[in-house]
């Protein structure tokens, strides 16, 4: 039964095999490999018969064909209404396929579903909402994932994403020492503006435990800085662990179930150690499904709770609104024409689109909905892995499209997006169709921007005889 | 040959029918896994049931959910087609009448013209499902023999009932057609996509459920905007 060098079944472990595997440019001699990867027949087999049970079987048999998803899908809609793209042809013709013939197929078979499941399905859930019968595919694509995963056939950066959260507790190579590092550095330079800036390591006992996408740190600092000075003026008690502070689940898109349960366990433990009231995450939807709507299942918590409450970005900010702890310059509010951009995963998935309306209505004077948004929402493009992984590009900029003609509809010139992947895929799609004209931004650095910042906090001006 | 469909054959259709559905209901909640599916459903609660019962309602009303609404047609020909299925079969005065005399069960009976228009809207529902498979390119594309099979089983038995019903042609093998086409529905739906008769509920309350508890509910309240 051969398996690469590179493209096997086992998980990435250690540094030597993620670096090893990241030396490969481009995943060309994983793809290389794959060809030749055997499928584990007596292993799918056990897999399907152990984890594939009632609701699924049940969703694949009782599908009637009626193709009332077909629209719900951005993807359909963006490939010319091509029906190989209904959610519901994309599901029966892989897992379908694979549970009909309980697991007996072959390299090629399994090399189709991995192209399925990563490129043509971002796991967005929406055409659930549109199928009678309550069929929700991206459900099953995800499990499609993690048993392409099980098998090795798997894109070449979801494979290095899962390995990087094996090995670094991270979804890229930041270490302990890194993390500790830039939050110094960045409370340092913050007391620039905010002289009593700080940004607290392991404070115990605080109301707020910070946690964040690894990006930030290692390509967005200021991001990091953003947060720190907003808590700071909006005077919380709050603190980031020097472990477990990844929130984000590369794995998760990868279907790595185990590295899925690391990351989230590594997150509550600091949570046990530190004893935060509760757990605010930066501005990314994936990241907080993972870690506060499937994290607290994969780590086993039969009450599918997070060991204390979780809140995205969106809901601590718009209760600090609210509150009045962050107070709004009402001349400095968005002028211009601006739209919003939910994630998927904390609108459909997670029901918070009452906290970004809140916001939106608080700092903007000219908000625009897109025409599908809410829990109705179209994903950006970009969502479940597809922005990052380079054999899917072609597939990925095609889809880009659908939120293009969403954005222009509203007339905006500005698209807030408090998802990292939603804003990637916008910066993406503005530069894949040259569009000019509209900018996109997180909320922090526009909320930086308008609020006030008390007396106190601000720099004394030193007297000078 | 009447009186062996009538009887015998009837009664052991309907047991078919009944402890088949009734199977695949009880394997269905026998094989939900809070750990695989991520849904607590031990901690569902009244959140929960609320859930279930609103993603259930909500798809039961005409145009009751975007999604209905979005597709006008379709919703239209859905409607009328499962009005009628379901309907007649249990409340038409011809049947609650076979029934009472068969089973000893006694169902309320429609007034007989409301029954009339139900089953000729319902064959007219199914002709449009039928039309609408074989005219959208998407719907066509995704259709098997199965599929087709299926509706024609029904729209035989609707037709032949409403042929025997106004006495248009052949009484007797209308009459004998209907019952036969009527029975073989019952014996293939715990076997078929037919199983949607009753799983239809239980996949909608999952999902219900599945919103009510774990995604977003908490936030949004246990009714999801469907």
């Amino acid at each position: 039964m051969p398996e690469g060098i590179l493209c096997n079944r086992k998980p990435i472990n250690t540094e030597e095999d993620l670096k090893r595997l990241l030396a490969d440019k481009g995943g060309k001699q994983y793809y290389e490999e794959m060809k030749n990867l055997d499928v584990d027949v007596r292993a799918l087999q056990d897999t399907l018969e152990k984890t594939c049970k009632s609701r699924t079987r049940t969703w694949l048999e009782i599908c009637a064909h009626c193709s009332l998803c077909a629209d719900s899908c951005y993807l359909y809609q963006a490939n010319n209404r091509d029906p190989k793209q209904i959610p519901s042809y994309k599901i029966q013709s892989t897992l379908g396929e694979l549970i009909k013939r309980n697991g007996r197929v072959d390299t090629e078979f399994m090399m189709h579903c991995m192209d399925v499941a990563w490129s043509q399905c971002t796991c967005c859930n929406r055409c659930g909402n549109y199928c009678p019968h309550g069929i929700d595919v991206g459900v099953m694509m995800s499990y499609l994932r993690g048993v392409l995963y099980s098998q090795g056939f798997c894109p070449w950066e979801m494979k290095i994403g899962a390995g990087m959260h094996r090995v670094y507790g991270a979804q890229m190579d930041v270490t302990t020492e890194d993390w500790v590092e830039t939050c110094e550095w960045m409370a340092e330079e913050g007391q620039e503006q905010i002289p009593s800036l700080e940004i607290p390591i392991d404070k115990e006992d605080c109301d707020i435990m910070y946690v964040l996408n690894a990006r930030e740190p290692k390509i967005y600092p200021d991001d990091v800085q953003a947060a720190a000075m907003l808590f700071h003026i909006a005077g919380e008690s709050w603190t980031v662990p020097s472990e477990g502070w990844e929130n984000t689940s590369l794995a998760m898109f990868a279907g790595d179930w185990e590295a899925c349960k690391m990351n989230v366990q590594r997150m509550y433990d600091a949570i046990e150690r530190l004893r935060p009231k509760c757990v605010v995450e930066t501005e990314c939807g994936h990241a907080h499904r993972a870690s506060a709507v499937e994290g607290p299942y994969w780590a086993g918590r039969e009450d599918g709770k997070a060991p204390v409450p979780y809140m995205h970005y969106v809901e601590w900010l718009a209760n600090a609104i609210r509150d009045g702890k962050i107070k709004i310059d009402p001349n400095k509010k968005i002028k211009e024409p601006c739209t919003l951009q939910d994630s998927c995963n904390y609108i459909r998935n997670h029901g918070l689109e009452k906290h970004t309306r809140y916001i939106m209505s608080q700092i903007a004077e000219d908000f625009r909905e897109m025409d599908e948004h809410g829990a109705h929402n179209y994903c950006c493009g970009g969502g479940g892995g597809f922005n990052g992984i380079g054999k899917y590009r072609e597939e990925r900029d095609k889809g880009l499209f659908m939120k293009l003609q969403q954005i222009r509809a509203t007339g905006a010139t500005l698209v807030i997006s408090p998802c990292h992947n939603c804003w990637d895929a916008i910066r993406d799609t503005m530069e894949v169709y040259e569009v000019h004209d509209i900018k996109w931004s997180f909320l922090k650095p526009l909320i930086l921007d308008m609020c006030i910042i008390p007396d106190h906090l601000k720099p004394q001006e030193e007297e000078e005889e | 040959m009447i009186e062996l469909l009538s009887g015998t054959l009837f009664k052991i259709s309907l047991l078919i029918f009944t402890v088949g559905l009734i199977y695949r209901l009880v394997q269905y909640v026998r094989g939900l896994d809070w750990r695989l599916e991520r849904v607590a459903y031990a901690y569902a609660g009244q959140s929960g049931v609320l859930g279930a019962l609103w993603s259930i309602f909500k798809w039961l009303v005409p145009f009751g959910t975007y999604g209905w609404r979005k597709q006008g047609f379709a919703a239209i020909a859905f409607f009328l087609f499962h009005i009628g299925v379901v309907l007649c079969p249990l409340f038409l005065a011809g049947h609650t009448v076979f029934m009472e005399d068969a089973l000893g069960i006694s169902f309320p009976a429609l007034p007989v013209a409301a029954g009339d228009v139900f089953a000729i809207l319902g064959f007219g529902g199914g002709i449009l499902l039928l039309l609408r498979r074989i005219a959208l390119p998407q719907v066509r594309f995704l259709t098997d023999r199965k599929d087709i099979a299926i509706l024609a089983l029904c729209l035989i038995t609707l037709a032949t009932g409403l042929i025997a019903r106004f006495d248009l042609f052949a009484y007797d093998f209308m009459l004998g057609l209907h019952m036969l086409s009527g029975e073989a529905i019952l014996v293939l739906a715990p076997f078929t996509k037919l199983s949607h008769m009753a799983l239809f509920f239980a996949s909608r309350a999952q999902l219900g459920i599945d919103y009510a508890v774990k995604r977003g509910g908490a936030s949004r309240g246990p009714a999801f905007p469907w």
